[in-house]
């Protein structure tokens, strides 16, 4: 591989890994690192692969950056410049954190959909080869109609990923360390981020307001951490906390739940009680306060944090179940601001809705399964000594149509009918004369059987010759498809493609073809071989010739 | 299948029955024929209530004269839905079974809160409301003055219901609360008036226990119920709560307050009304020297079902004369008014007996106990002849009236409390005085006198005695049946101790310990890890709970269990539990697997169950005792030490573990289920509470299983888990604790059978 085409978007020198010195380069799609005086990588990754950066704490000695590869290795880079190591770290992790993210979006669908899709099929592996890694065609152009091709035809088992929920201690992952002196020390990762965001779409709503142009990102996970929002357990002191409002608005989001009430009937809490006494009769040993000032401020942190807990669970199972509940979320939020009225049209709308859910919620609650006798037609269960055995058998590819057992059984008994019942009506069959000149006609050598040299070639042609002379029909015929598919020519941008792509078969015949024509000739095999490739070669010419003569006319 | 119990045929709308269900009809068919009461006590998920009404029906049908009717009482709203819904699968079955349709009518009623169709009353939010509205649009002057004045809204579903709807009775069928509304809607007749209207003829009428257990409810709507009916409550193990706190009262400053205003309401409408339309008061005033005795006819006839805020005495007599003018009452009421503000304005606790409550009355303000025990009646009266739209704002003086008529009848089973403030909060004053019930029998006597035959059962009624002696009843039938299993699905274990071998207890002293708290989190933390889906686990209060929640914040213990599961906590607000106990669910259903942290006594505890995935472990963290040190529990202790001979120890330690199974109980739903019980506190070990739990529950607990470390119980339970996890088929079942026809009939079968009661 080179790197002459990559576009390097950042250069530190004076970076030590295992105690070596070299520099440090930022490349479009990866990062790597060579040696002092040398002018090949020791270390390259691609972005795609990097799972997380940690940086060495600002009071250390050695100013480190650590790359975490998905693959559990990692790499550590020592910024040995005295003056600007901080600088340059920062720098490298600025860009590195801008960079990783965008990767990882890309590599979890296009990246690893190619990478999949090379490693289950050997033979586009191989076309792959032969046209973008000796640069035929480029990589862009190979997948440009493959891609598609397969997401159209067969979407479902690639697009169709199971959404990766969250999970619910995420918050609990960012381990406060304390670094010595008087401070804390959290480690955020893409990921947590990623998290919070989608968890709390109010902390989201915040960073987009204010990061970069309030805060730098630092600054803004640092409010953060100290917010009372983070540590429910705080009192709200101050209300320059740009979080207080996030609290407000998760308040809000809280209440707007539990307004919207539940959907299954049994277990609603407030429709449990069929009559609830009258105000003053009962027994109450402690009667509700009316007022909040005698509560003590630790109980209502106490109940802060209960609250919490409850929303917290709620948006993380809300997140993990439906992408889209945020921006729902939000929209009902506004439209129950904004017109009150609605909200007893939907409570009637819920009175109609809820009866189904409700029948089938009771009919569930009173069932006895075991007392019931199995309504369904008695099956055999299925008995597997050996399981693998029976998850890895033979499978039939195309077995869409199955017979029936009785279908079976009744060809069986029909075959067997038949078979009792043969006459071979010995009249009518072919006179042995004729049957031995078809047999002789069919035989190698016969009649009919001249004029096929293809027979020939698996005695003629070593199987190395035959094995290139295979990738070569494959390349020539995806070339081919690429030319051909841009007929008829009705857009400039086909225009352009079909003279690339007329280059692009050229270049094939120059590069690939001729070679190999001439290793043949040079081993004096039969000439012929690469003649089927190089008259599809020349139909395509004399027909990009045609079109461009006619496009000349058509231009004069 | 049909089955014979003791000559009686019985169709039974399953294709194989459990042993202990047969049994459980034996012992029911033996309360009904001697016609007296019975307790029977049968674990949740055993089909209870199928067999209940299996045998019930297949009665009413042999013996049609001696039970009429079958009054079934349930806590809950989904519950009472439930019980129609199996009702309605028995119906098919009969259909099916004898090819004809029978003539049963059976329907659930509610509150107008669940019932009510009209499109502006329904809509509104609180029982309460819908109440007051419904009376405002439906009561009697209302309608009157909308003949002369049509602009009047009144409820056009009342109206036609009045005029139609009482001539053609409902016709048979089994009709669920949105059958009701349904049939109501179609004929443009209210569900509810329909509904109160039919039970007196219907054979099988479902409600909740307020119907027929609540004075003031029991009054309007099971008055005239048929005495020849079988009353059976179900989940009746906290029936005596529910029979005390309908019968008592509190009282702080702003209900006199309200009160105030409301006599001050009363005088302007009376003199209004002198002025206007003297000639009603005049009539009023006759009705009451006739006094109430049509009323007294139709008890003595046996029609009515007693009210005990209505004693059988006053029936016979007139009101009497000082309070039967109106402006009198207006005044008594006054007075009797300004002297409850003076008793509020004490500055320490009082507490005294009803006797001697008439007494200093008497002494102060010259009040009789005679008038006051009128004060009910009378106030009923005035309101009525007043024509007031809301009643709803006249609770305040109802509740007054209600407390004078209550404290001038019964001179036992009540005491009086009046705290100037409340315990924790001594600098503020919230006077309160509290009148309170301390023997549950005064509100269900009239309903075991009334009835032939009342049931109560429930999954968890142990010790059986106790119910009787506090109830005041003579059973002819008590038992106690356990739950066969084919295999063990419910495995109770005692964690006595941490891993360091701290005790663990949620004892008052205790309380507060750190090292406790720790345990009781690291408990948790480790079940999360091996069980599950769902894990339900129970405090013993509200304020307990939100300790030990900061508490395990702090030591960074709930977010350990966060990585495993989601944390779910029940909350005072009945909303937001709704939709975390939604969210809890849909967190088991999904696989993440969640914690529901929740209060025994609660009420998830009390009325949502955890079937199968919902709930694979619940955890019991101390003994939810009742706070101990409120007076009113005192007082009532000491009844119930001098009335019934009932030791306060025994009482609390009953109470508490009535609630510790009913919590541990709400994930065992069936035989199919499983579900660890772990009881996190070493004096569930004693035997004095141990053998407080149901049966079905104590043979399961082995002497290796009393004091366990939070490590051994975790390797039980892993160990439990694993065989659970294995596939159970009902083959597995048969002959065991599943049972066809032909087992159940064999010799060998009908011995065993008779060992699974357990007669007490």
């Amino acid at each position: 591989m080179t790197s002459l085409s990559e576009e390097v978007l950042l250069v530190v020198k004076k970076v030590r890994q295992k105690k070596q010195d070299g520099t440090l380069y930022l490349m479009a799609e990866r990062i790597a690192w060579g040696p002092e005086g040398k002018d090949r990588f020791t270390v390259s990754h691609l972005y795609a692969d990097i799972r997380c950066q940690k940086i060495s704490p600002d009071g250390k000695a050695k100013v480190q950056l650590q790359l975490v590869l998905h693959t559990g290795e990692s790499t550590t880079f020592h910024f040995a410049n005295e003056s600007t190591a901080l600088k340059d770290r920062e720098a490298a992790k600025e860009l590195l954190q801008q960079l990783l993210p965008k990767f990882k979006k890309k590599a979890n669908k296009e990246l690893e959909e190619k990478n999949r899709m090379l490693q289950e099929d050997p033979v586009l592996f191989q076309l792959y080869k032969d046209l973008v890694v000796s640069q035929v065609i480029s990589a862009e152009e190979f997948w440009a109609n493959r891609l598609g091709g397969i997401n159209n035809t067969d979407p479902s088992p690639y697009n169709n990923k199971q959404e990766v929920g969250i999970s619910g201690a995420f918050l609990a992952d960012i381990r406060p360390q304390t670094d010595g002196c008087n401070g804390l020390r959290y480690n955020l990762t893409a990921d947590i981020i990623e998290s919070i965001f989608r968890t709390y779409p109010a902390v989201k709503q915040k960073y987009s307001e204010n990061v970069p142009h309030n805060l730098t990102e630092k600054e803004f996970w640092t409010r953060f951490f100290q917010s009372h929002y983070f540590h429910r357990d705080r009192i709200n002191t101050g209300t320059q906390d740009i979080f207080s409002e996030c609290a407000k608005q998760d308040e809000k989001g809280l209440k707007s739940l539990v307004t919207q009430g539940v959907k299954n009937p049994l277990v609603d809490l407030q429709s449990l009680e069929d009559k609830t006494l009258d105000e003053g009769y009962g027994i109450c040993t402690t009667q509700p306060s009316t007022s909040n000032a005698n509560k003590s401020v630790k109980d209502s942190s106490n109940s802060a944090i209960i609250k919490r807990f409850n929303h917290h669970s709620a948006m993380v199972l809300a997140a993990g179940s439906r992408r889209g509940f945020s921006v729902s979320f939000i929209i009902f939020l506004k439209i129950s601001s904004s017109e009150t009225s609605s909200t007893d049209g939907n409570s009637r709308d819920s009175d109609f809705f809820q009866p189904p859910v409700k029948k089938v919620k009771l009919q569930e609650a009173i069932e006895f399964e075991d007392l019931q006798r199995e309504n369904r037609p008695k099956t055999v269960p299925l008995n597997l000594k050996k399981s693998d055995r029976y998850a890895h058998g033979p499978v039939p590819l195309q077995s869409q149509q199955y017979t029936t057992s009785q279908d079976i059984i009744n060809s069986v008994n029909y075959i067997r009918h038949e078979m009792a019942n043969y006459k071979p009506s010995l009249t009518q069959v072919l006179s042995s004369t004729a049957a031995t000149s078809a047999i002789a006609a069919l035989s190698p050598g016969g009649v009919l059987m001249q004029g096929g040299a293809q027979q020939a070639i698996n005695q003629m042609v070593p199987t190395e010759v035959q094995g290139e002379l295979k990738h070569l029909y494959v390349a020539a015929g995806e070339l081919l498809r690429h030319f051909w598919s841009c007929f008829p020519v009705n857009t400039p941008f086909l225009e352009e493609k079909v003279i690339k792509m007329k280059s692009n078969l050229e270049r094939f015949q120059m590069t690939k073809l001729h070679p190999f024509k001439e290793k043949i000739q040079r081993q004096y095999l039969s000439t012929n071989l690469t003649g089927h490739l190089e008259e599809m070669l020349q139909t395509a010419y004399s027909k990009f010739q045609i079109w461009q003569t006619r496009r000349m006319m058509r231009k004069t | 299948m049909k089955l014979n119990i003791e000559g009686l045929l019985v169709y039974f709308p399953y294709d194989y029955i459990y042993p202990e269900q047969y049994s459980y009809m034996l012992e029911l068919k033996r309360t009904l024929d001697a016609k007296g009461h019975g307790v029977l006590e049968m674990p949740s998920g055993t089909g209870k209530t199928i067999s209940l009404l299996s045998l019930i029906v297949a009665y009413q049908r042999a013996f049609p004269l001696e039970v009429t009717k079958l009054i079934y009482c349930s806590r809950t709203v989904p519950e009472i839905e439930k019980v129609v819904e199996e009702l309605r699968k028995l119906m098919e079955f009969y259909t099916k079974e004898t090819g004809e349709s029978n003539n049963f009518l059976a329907l659930a009623l509610s509150s107008r809160k669940n019932l009510c169709i009209h499109p502006e009353v329904s809509s509104l939010r609180f029982g309460k409301e819908v109440d007051g509205k419904c009376h405002s649009l439906t009561a009697s002057y209302i309608r009157a003055q909308h003949h002369s004045n049509p602009n009047l809204p009144v409820c056009r579903f009342y109206e036609e219901f009045d005029s139609v709807g009482r001539q053609v009775p409902l016709p048979a069928g089994i009709y669920n609360l949105d059958d009701l509304k349904a049939f109501g809607r179609r004929k443009g007749w209210c569900p509810y008036y329909l509904a109160r209207y039919s039970i007196l003829h219907a054979n099988i009428v479902v409600y909740s226990y307020h119907y027929l257990l609540d004075p003031k409810i029991a009054d309007l709507v099971s008055k005239e119920l048929a005495k020849k009916s079988v009353v059976v409550f179900d989940e009746a193990h906290n029936i005596d709560n529910v029979c005390i706190d309908s019968m008592s009262v509190n009282i702080t400053r702003r209900t006199l307050d309200r009160c105030q205003n409301n006599v001050d309401t009363l005088q302007n409408t009376i003199h209004k009304i002198k002025e206007t339309d003297a000639a009603k008061l005049r009539e009023e005033y006759r009705r009451l020297v006739e006094g109430l005795k049509e009323a007294n006819v139709a008890r003595e006839t046996d029609i009515y079902l007693a009210n005990p805020v209505l004693p059988d005495e006053i029936l016979q007599e007139a009101v009497p004369g000082s309070i039967r003018t109106a402006e009198h009452f207006v005044g008594f009421m006054r007075r009797f008014l300004e002297y409850l503000k003076s008793r509020l304005r004490v500055q320490h606790v009082v507490q005294e007996s009803a006797p001697q409550f008439l007494k200093d009355i008497f002494d102060k303000v010259c009040i009789d106990r005679k008038p006051l025990r009128f004060c009910a009646e009378r106030l009923q009266s005035l309101l009525r002849t007043l024509e007031i739209a809301d009643i709803a704002d006249f609770s305040a003086v109802t509740l007054i009236s209600n407390f004078a008529t209550l404290v001038s009848t019964y001179s036992q089973g009540f005491t009086i409390i009046i705290e100037p403030f409340e315990d924790r909060t001594p600098t503020i004053a919230n006077p309160v005085l509290h009148f309170s019930c301390m023997d549950p029998s005064i509100a269900i006597k009239p309903v075991f006198q009334r009835f032939q035959s009342v049931v109560i059962t429930s999954g968890t009624l142990s010790p059986l005695d106790i119910y009787p002696r506090i109830l005041d009843f003579r059973p002819v039938t008590m038992a106690s049946f356990t739950m066969t299993l084919a295999r063990t699905c419910l495995c109770p274990l005692i964690v006595g101790r941490g891993n360091d071998q701290v005790a663990l207890s949620s004892k008052f002293e205790t309380r507060e310990d750190f090292a406790v708290i720790r345990n009781y989190g690291n408990l948790l933390l480790e079940m999360s890890a091996i069980v599950p889906d769902g894990i339900v686990a129970f405090f013993t209060s509200y304020v307990y709970m939100e300790n030990i929640v900061a508490s395990w914040y702090e030591q960074g213990i709930l977010e350990n269990i966060q990585r495993n599961k989601l944390i779910f906590i029940e909350t005072q607000d009945a909303a937001e539990t709704s939709m975390a106990l939604e969210k809890y669910q849909e967190a088991c259903e999904n696989g993440r697997g969640a914690i529901l942290l929740s209060v025994a006594r609660g009420k998830v505890s009390e009325g949502i169950d955890f079937v199968h995935h919902y709930g694979r472990a619940v955890l019991m963290f101390g003994v939810p005792y009742v706070y101990t040190q409120s007076r009113i529990l005192k007082a009532r202790l000491e009844y119930l030490r001098d009335q019934f001979q009932i030791r306060e120890n025994d009482f609390l330690t009953f109470d508490a573990m009535r609630h510790a199974a009913q919590c541990v109980g709400r994930a065992i739903r069936g035989k199919t289920d499983y579900g660890l019980m772990i009881f996190a506190d070493k004096r569930y070990a004693r035997a004095d509470k141990r053998g407080k739990l149901p049966r079905w529950i104590q043979e399961h607990i082995n002497d290796g299983s009393l004091n366990l470390t939070v490590d051994e119980a975790v390797q039980l339970s892993k160990h439990f888990l694993r065989q659970m996890a294995q596939p159970f088929r009902q083959e597995d079942q048969l002959g065991l604790s599943l049972l066809t026809l032909e087992q159940l009939e064999s010799e060998e079968m009908l011995q065993k059978i008779t060992q699974i009661a357990h007669q007490t």
